[in-house]
């Protein structure tokens, strides 16, 4: 598996960290079924899914990368600064 | 009373050959990150031209030469190596002194790229890789750099820490592509495939 990285180009999958599911956080502080969905539960689709990755040994930048989790295919890698989680 | 001496990272361990392959120590140099501050990143670059002669590296790219060098070192982020950092710089960055910081290693000689491929999952072909070229990557499993700063002289980088392992794994792997370069089945006709 590689991966493009926006700032590096295409890398080896070896270094990359996955995070886990790139979700947006829910807005105030107050508890409720937002929060619990955003701690607590995940989709584990068959199909496209998108996932925080960290270029930890290149340039350091976290990713949002969008895949298809039954084709393997990589649709998508963009700065998770920019994309937004 | 004590009396304290400088150890380079590599000290009394280098420098190692195998083949035509050698493997050294770069002479210690001043080298500074420079992380620019938001929005600051073109007149940060304008400062080291005005100051050292060389502006700000693109992603993977080396600018400025021997002596007063700035080196791509991640996202936002740049190693100066050579000079002392005008104090104008601080203006438009963050600066951190990293002299004593890395194992900086110069691995020179046919088949350097080789070695190297037996370390870091990089594409070091020379169409792909060429002179002025850095990655941030993983060098056996240690997080570190590689830069081309020519036909058939590399540099590589770790934290200072793990000099001794890279010391170790760079040679490992310098004789084991001497020794197929050497071997007349199995080296010379295989090697002139390969970049
Ligand atoms: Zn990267």
């Amino acid at each position: 598996m590689r991966l493009v990285c926006p700032v590096c180009g295409e890398r080896d999958r070896r270094e990359f960290y996955y995070q886990g599911a790139a979700l947006a956080r829910p807005d105030g502080s107050d508890w409720g079924p937002d929060w619990e969905d955003y701690l607590h539960n995940r989709d584990n689709p068959a199909g496209v899914t998108r996932d925080l990755w960290q270029h930890e040994q290149g340039c350091g930048a976290w990713l949002i990368v969008t895949r298809d989790t039954v084709t393997h295919e990589v649709l998508a890698v963009a700065l998770a600064a920019e994309a937004g989680a | 009373m004590v009396e304290l001496q400088a150890e380079s990272p590599g000290e009394g361990r280098l420098p190692v050959t195998a083949g035509d392959l050698r493997l050294s120590e770069v002479v210690r140099e001043r080298m500074t990150w420079l992380a620019p501050y938001k929005g600051q990143a073109a007149a940060l670059s304008e400062a080291m031209q005005a100051a050292h002669g060389m502006g700000w590296p693109k992603a993977g790219r080396m600018t400025g030469r021997k002596g007063a060098r700035a080196m791509w070192f991640g996202r936002d982020m740049a190693l100066l190596i050579g000079p002392e950092p005008d104090p104008g710089l601080a203006a438009h960055a963050a600066l951190v002194d990293q002299s004593d910081a890395w194992a900086v290693l110069a691995l020179e000689g046919p088949g350097a790229p080789e070695v190297l491929a037996r370390l870091c999952p990089l594409d070091l072909r020379d169409q792909v890789f060429k002179r002025g070229h850095v990655a941030r990557t993983e060098v056996a499993h240690m997080a570190g750099a590689i830069a081309r700063m020519g036909a058939d002289n590399w540099r590589i980088m770790v934290f200072r820490s793990m000099a001794g392992t890279l010391i170790h794994e760079v040679e490992t792997a310098m004789r084991r592509v001497a020794a197929r370069r050497n071997s007349p089945r199995e080296g010379a006709d295989r090697a002139h495939h390969l970049p």
